[in-house]
């Protein structure tokens, strides 16, 4: 481990493709005896460098948790975490080159906007021409040049948060936590936000771990996302990857909405399957990684991957509702076999068709549609 | 139809509360108007006249007694306020833990023990200690009254330090800053109004202090309220009153002082 001359902090170069953390089998226990809380069970994940990560969660789930492990806030009651493959154990917070966006954005009140942002470096024991330099760089990126000598308490909200992630940005981190940055802002500040910290990211090439319990925030700004719930990961993976291929019922329910159904598996091959739902009628779903079958098993399909028809399709039913969504409209249907089955139809111009309370319907479920749980 | 009960409006309340603010500032406002008087009684009005404050002026036990009040009202307010920071700081950046409530009324004990009894404890105790040693300076009194104030600097501070948000010291360390380093630049500067508030206290409360001086003070060591309680026993002039007033003019200007400063938030 290479260590700077002025702080202890440690540099390592950037490679691409290496992980930036490697959390191993981190526990985290509170309180002791019968109340003992596990915030965090046996959770290991690796980040990659430059990585746009979300922990994805319930609130109570172990987000800020981990978040606080990695900063050094609190230590790991078991496990480890590696920065860049050291164990950063033994280093304490102002000896990891890891910054922290708090939830409370958490800047100093006694100081300037310039001062809070110049903060970090100046602990560092940088030059004042250099800070000075970085300052007014930081100021731009997050576009604050006019109110560098304002208190912090004399600008907004969404001011504030564009002064933390500069103040957190300034020393240039390995690894930038994100708390729940963006849930202090009103909606649609936080959509500009939202693409704000995409571009930082994009343009400092820093690697930040975002924390949120926001599944609609997780999907539009990750790169990856881990699920998390009672203190565990569930599952890692792409956007995508968590939407559609679901392996856990808590994921499947917590990010968007969706249709479970019980099945009977017929017959396997190559990752997919043959099931027969209720109702009698046979679909082809994909199996999660590492599925055991014991013949029954859970499958989900998204609202919007099925399609309502007048006439046929896989499965039928009875609408119950129909509520509209201005883009899209919901249809609920009363399936033969009493489930409920919920159908997400775009309202394009002259696109598809309009249904009535009480209509019979069929339900057409696309090839790539059903995907089986693990649970 | 019966009236709506009010918890705030209860026969006899008015009156009381009358005759405390008549207790309360009656008193003072007669010692304060014959602070004025020309005359050498403190009880017959004998016209306008600024001669009892240019008498204490020019007399020496006076300004004597003042400055030595000052001198160790200011020694001790400042050694209480530096050993009440430590202390809160000991007491509030910590887990709650078993005794931490104990040391809490350790720390406030003065509040507590009857200022008699500190008094005669002191007085036995720094008779030892003259006898072992041979100083008889200020010393003594200065302890004294550290030891008193160390609760009233105590109180503002540790408020100060429990109001303030700990993620900011968070932040500080996450911005590389050495746990001095996050003291000098990030609780110090925040924690500047309590200690202020805490040292005024402790200076106010050391200026006005009788009971534990008495007990404690050498020969020729009068404090200003300790020479006044001197003079009133030889029979009362208007000069006392002079003093009282300068002093009360003091005292309120500081617990102004302490009053807005302690109410004062980022
Ligand atoms: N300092 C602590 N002492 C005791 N329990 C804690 C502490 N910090 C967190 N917890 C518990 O750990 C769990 C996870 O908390 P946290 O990581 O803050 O969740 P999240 O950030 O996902 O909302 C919660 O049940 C919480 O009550
Ligand atoms: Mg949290």
């Amino acid at each position: 481990m290479k260590v700077d001359g002025n702080n202890g902090a440690i540099c390592v170069p950037a490679t691409p493709g290496k992980n930036a953390i490697e959390v191993r089998g981190v526990r985290k226990v509170f309180g002791t005896g019968e109340a003992q809380v596990a915030a965090l069970d046996t959770v290991s994940v690796s980040i990659r460098e430059n990585e746009f990560f979300t922990l994805l969660g319930p609130s109570g789930c172990g987000k800020t948790t981990l978040l606080r492990l990695i900063a050094g806030f609190d230590f790991p009651s078991d496990g480890e975490i590696m920065l860049y493959g050291e164990d950063i154990a033994p280093l304490p917070p102002f000896k990891r080159p890891v910054n922290t966006v708090f939830q409370s954005y958490a800047l100093f009140p006694h100081m300037t906007v310039a001062q809070n942002i110049g903060f970090g470096l100046e602990m560092l024991g940088k030059p004042r021409a250099e800070i000075d330099a970085r300052v007014a760089e930081m100021l731009k990126l997050v576009r604050m040049e006019k109110l560098a000598k304002r208190r912090t308490s004399q600008i907004s909200g969404g001011q504030q948060q564009r002064v933390a992630l500069a103040r957190a940005l300034a020393p240039q981190p390995k690894v930038l936590l994100l708390d729940e940055p963006l849930s202090a802002l009103d909606y649609k500040l936080r959509k500009e936000m939202q693409i704000e910290l995409k571009r930082l990211q994009h343009e400092t090439g820093i690697t930040f771990i975002f924390v949120t319990h926001d599944q609609e925030e997780a999907l539009t700004m990750s790169d990856r996302i881990a699920v998390m719930s009672s203190g565990k990961i569930l599952q890692v993976g792409s956007p995508r990857d968590i939407y559609d291929r679901p392996a856990e019922r808590f994921v499947a329910d917590f990010i968007g909405e969706t249709n479970f159904l019980d099945a009977r598996i017929d017959s396997i091959e190559e990752g997919r399957a043959k099931v027969t739902l209720k109702s009698g009628a046979t679909i082809s779903a994909t199996l999660p990684d590492g599925f055991k079958p014991d013949g029954e098993a859970t499958v989900v399909i998204r609202p919007e991957h099925a399609k309502a028809v007048k006439d046929g399709g896989d499965i039928s039913g009875v609408v119950e509702n129909v509520v509209y969504f201005g883009t899209d409209t919901h249809v609920h249907i009363r399936l033969d076999d009493g489930e409920t089955f919920t159908v997400r139809q775009q309202n394009a111009r002259g696109a598809g068709t309009s249904f009535e309370r009480g209509q019979r319907v069929g339900i057409v479920i696309g090839d790539d549609a059903a995907q089986i749980l693990k649970d | 139809m019966a009236k709506r009960f009010s918890i705030r409006q209860q026969t006899g309340f008015t009156a009381i509360a009358a005759a405390c603010f008549v207790l309360l500032y009656v008193p003072i406002a007669v010692l304060v108007a014959y602070a004025f008087n020309e005359s050498t009684s403190v009880s017959e009005w004998g016209g306008f006249s600024l001669r009892w404050f240019a008498a204490a002026w020019n007399n020496d036990q006076v300004i004597d007694a003042s400055l030595r009040s000052l001198k160790i009202a200011s020694s001790a307010a400042v050694i209480a306020t530096i050993a009440a920071t430590m202390a809160a700081l000991a007491t509030t950046r910590t887990r709650a833990y078993r005794g931490l409530t104990f040391k809490y009324a350790f720390i406030n004990q003065p509040l507590m023990v009857p200022e008699i009894v500190t008094g005669v404890a002191l007085l036995i105790f720094f008779a030892q200690i003259k006898i072992a040693t041979g100083y008889s300076g200020l010393g003594y009194l200065i302890a004294a009254h550290t030891a008193f104030c160390i609760p009233f600097a105590y109180l503002p501070i540790r408020a100060r330090l429990e109001n303030m948000d700990l993620t900011l010291e968070r932040a500080a360390a996450d911005l590389y800053a050495t746990p001095w380093k996050a003291f000098r630049r990030v609780t110090l500067p925040l924690l500047w109004p309590g200690i202020i508030a805490g040292l005024m206290l402790a200076f106010v409360i050391s200026l006005d202090d009788v009971v534990i001086t008495e007990f404690v003070k050498s020969g020729g060591q009068d404090t200003l309220p300790t020479y006044m309680l001197g003079q009133i026993r030889r029979g009362i002039t208007p000069e006392v009153n002079a003093i009282s007033t300068v002093f009360l003019l003091l005292s309120v200007v500081i617990v102004t002082l302490f009053f807005f400063l302690s109410r004062k938030r980022d």
